[in-house]
């Protein structure tokens, strides 16, 4: 690795804008996703369902198919291009290596039909060129690395055999199979239990510290990347609204939609008459509106708001904001909310 | 929030119920039975006009609780009460009246909604089922209750493809309050939505209930919701109860270990807060309900676990004036 590559971001992913050609129209599912990631870092890309944090992973990861197509912006890995024309061999071995991916649910993403042994086995013979030995041996210290108690025996069952849990840990064992630097977990808790969740978090925290790894969390619970994240990147309607560090965000939203989301979400330490609802819906992204995306539903959008689209624009503290009003407090209360958080 | 004086007659009550299925699982082809009780001896009563929050992760058994208190399953035993009435054995032309007074809102408004069928048809469906309105007749009555939902009269040509999430529920919504019943089942009936969305159907509930004095069971997993919207908290693991209390008492002074756990894996959107909270991290799984653990059911994952525990299970008694739990050791 070149001392030039090592010193900028891990992943840089600038202006990227992925349609969908569908039979009723153009889908703008992204619309100029902006962001970066360090070594080390876990970074959460928070959003809800249709906002594009999703499609973000997929370009990422080079999964977006048909009638999705990348039409402008690019991903850069370790300073070199993904999406380039002449880079095709790169981003093959990147992706299957460097960059790997955990999914939501466990279930379908492990095959029913082979052995957690053969499923894991399998990459490492196929990425690392492992005998059938020394895979099966890499195998169960992947198992247990991942806290999956008696390993050896473990490998034998198949996915049914185990439960949500154990199956998610055993997809990161997969997704740690080729020493990547970066794991892209999308929703990777959403579908657990409560007290599960727990322990998969825990777990991706540990992994995070032990192996060095990045990580780019993909979530809608704001509660998950308080407890993970070292950054975050809210996006809505296809584009990224804010970034900055966990905990400046959290203590002063500066973009209104941000600030909606804190204030909707119930805690369980804090009792309010009634939560802040951000009225309608999100924008459908076959017609985004003009300016703003999120004017249609911002209590302080201006004419400038429904004008033009703020772009993202650095602020101190190293966090960027893309809004007219940033840190213009939004809904009743968010004055006083501060306040009494100090 | 404290409501309901101790003078008020239970809207319902359930006594000492239990849920029983018979499994296909286990041999060749799964063609061997299996008896599960999916929930085991479980009491309780709510009141007119209360919200009893019902928690539980996977395999609880609060699903099937709720499901059971609406009469839609039919083999189980002990005793449900409506208005002082016993409903367990109500068939016929009674069931269906009972059906007037309690609801139901499920989690995927989507699938409870006949995709064939508009607003307005899906609306009145249960009031001309009911023989209490029919035809032209019906519309007055199913704009009014799209108003009281936060739906346009226009709402009622379309068809629920057309419609967000969130007005499906709200659509949803409309249609179990057609009957003006009672009491409502909400099973999971915010977790499907987006956080925004979800805080505007939460306050929709809550409305609701100020205004027509509905009584709600609130079965959620997630906590913070339950918090937000309950007056008591009732929760369950693998099918029986372990901790009932009002709401704040849950919260400051549980006495359950598996109540402490719950609500130490809650996250809190704040990092600072939350990165410093003491995490209890339940070891072990979630015991299926076909093989549940001897004595108390939480033995297997509690940290206090004694001899006793693992023969015996805790009686489910009030240990603090209207604070229940089911530990020997609380």
């Amino acid at each position: 690795m070149s001392a030039a590559a090592a010193e900028g971001p891990l992943l840089q992913v600038k202006g990227l804008q992925v349609r969908y050609f569908t039979e009723r129209g153009t889908i703008e599912a992204s619309r100029g996703v902006t962001l970066h990631l360090d070594r080390g870092e876990t970074l959460g890309l928070v959003g809800e369902s249709g906002s594009g944090k999703s499609v973000t992973s997929q370009a990422i990861l080079g999964l977006i198919r048909e009638p999705g197509r990348i039409v402008a912006g690019d991903i850069v890995w370790k300073g070199r291009s993904l999406l380039a024309a002449d880079g095709a061999a790169y981003a093959r071995r990147v992706r299957g290596k460097e960059i790997a991916l955990v999914f939501q649910d466990p279930m379908t993403s492990l095959n029913p039909v082979f052995t957690i042994g053969l499923q894991i086995t399998e990459v490492l013979r196929h990425h690392l060129k492992l005998g059938r030995r020394a895979a099966s041996d890499r195998a169960a210290e992947l198992l247990d690395l991942v806290g999956i108690s008696a390993p050896r025996q473990r490998l034998a069952q198949y996915p049914h055999e185990l439960s949500g849990g154990m199956r998610q840990r055993a997809l990161i064992a997969m997704a740690l199979s080729c020493e990547p630097e970066l794991l892209v977990a999308d929703e990777p808790t959403t579908a657990l239990d409560v007290t599960i969740q727990a322990q998969i978090l825990e777990l991706l925290g540990s992994l995070q510290q032990r192996l060095g790894l990045s990580i780019l969390l993909i979530t809608h619970d704001l509660g998950v990347v308080a407890a993970l994240c070292h950054r975050v990147a809210v996006i809505y309607a296809g584009r990224i609204v804010e970034t900055g560090r966990a905990a400046d965000l959290f203590a002063r939203p500066a973009h209104p939609y941000t600030m909606g989301l804190l204030r909707s979400t119930p805690r369980i330490d804090v009792v309010r008459p009634r939560l802040v609802a951000i009225d309608g819906t999100p924008p459908d992204l076959s017609h985004p509106p003009a300016g703003c995306a999120f004017h249609t539903r911002c209590p302080i959008a201006t004419d400038a708001c429904m004008a033009e689209a703020p772009s993202l624009v650095p602020q101190a503290g190293g966090r960027t904001v893309a809004c007219w009003r940033a840190f213009t407090p939004a809904w009743p209360g968010e004055a006083a909310n501060r306040r009494a958080r100090g | 929030m404290t409501m309901m004086t101790t003078t008020t007659a239970p809207l319902v009550e359930v006594q000492n119920l239990s849920v029983h299925y018979a499994a296909r699982g286990g041999g060749w082809l799964g063609r061997r039975i299996r008896p599960i009780t999916a929930v085991e001896d479980v009491s309780f009563a709510i009141f007119p006009g209360e919200t009893l929050g019902l928690v539980g992760e996977s395999g609880s058994g609060k699903s099937t609780t709720g499901r059971a208190i609406l009469r839609r399953i039919d083999s189980i035993t002990g005793r449900i009460l409506f208005r002082g009435r016993d409903i367990t054995q109500v068939r016929g032309e009674a069931l269906r009246r009972l059906r007037r007074h309690v609801q139901m809102i499920f989690q995927d408004p989507y699938a409870s909604l006949n995709p064939r069928m508009t607003v307005l048809e899906l609306v009145a469906e249960p009031l001309v089922v009911h023989g209490l309105a029919r035809g032209e007749a019906a519309e007055p009555r199913v704009a009014s209750l799209l108003a009281l939902v936060g739906l346009p009269e226009s709402a009622m040509e379309r068809y629920p493809h057309e419609f967000s999430g969130g007005q499906r529920q709200r659509i949803g919504i409309a249609r179990a309050l057609a009957l003006e019943p009672d009491f409502i089942v909400a099973d999971e009936a915010v977790s499907a939505l987006d956080v925004s969305i979800r805080a505007q159907i939460v306050n929709l509930l809550g409305d609701l209930q100020a205004r027509l004095n509905l009584a709600y069971l609130f079965i959620a997993h997630d906590l913070s919701v339950v918090r937000h919207i309950s007056h008591r908290i009732a929760i369950m693991y693998a099918g029986k109860l372990v901790e009932l209390a009002d709401r704040d008492a849950i919260f400051r002074q549980p006495l359950h270990p598996y109540t402490r756990a719950l609500l130490s894996a809650i996250l809190i959107p704040d990092p600072q807060i939350q990165q410093q909270r003491r995490r209890i991290v339940l070891t072990g799984e979630i015991p299926s309900p076909a093989a549940p653990p001897s004595g108390c059911r939480f033995h297997t994952r509690c940290a206090h676990a004694t001899a006793k525990c693992r023969a015996e299970a805790p009686p489910f008694e009030e240990k603090t004036p209207g604070h229940f739990a089911a530990c020997w050791a609380a």
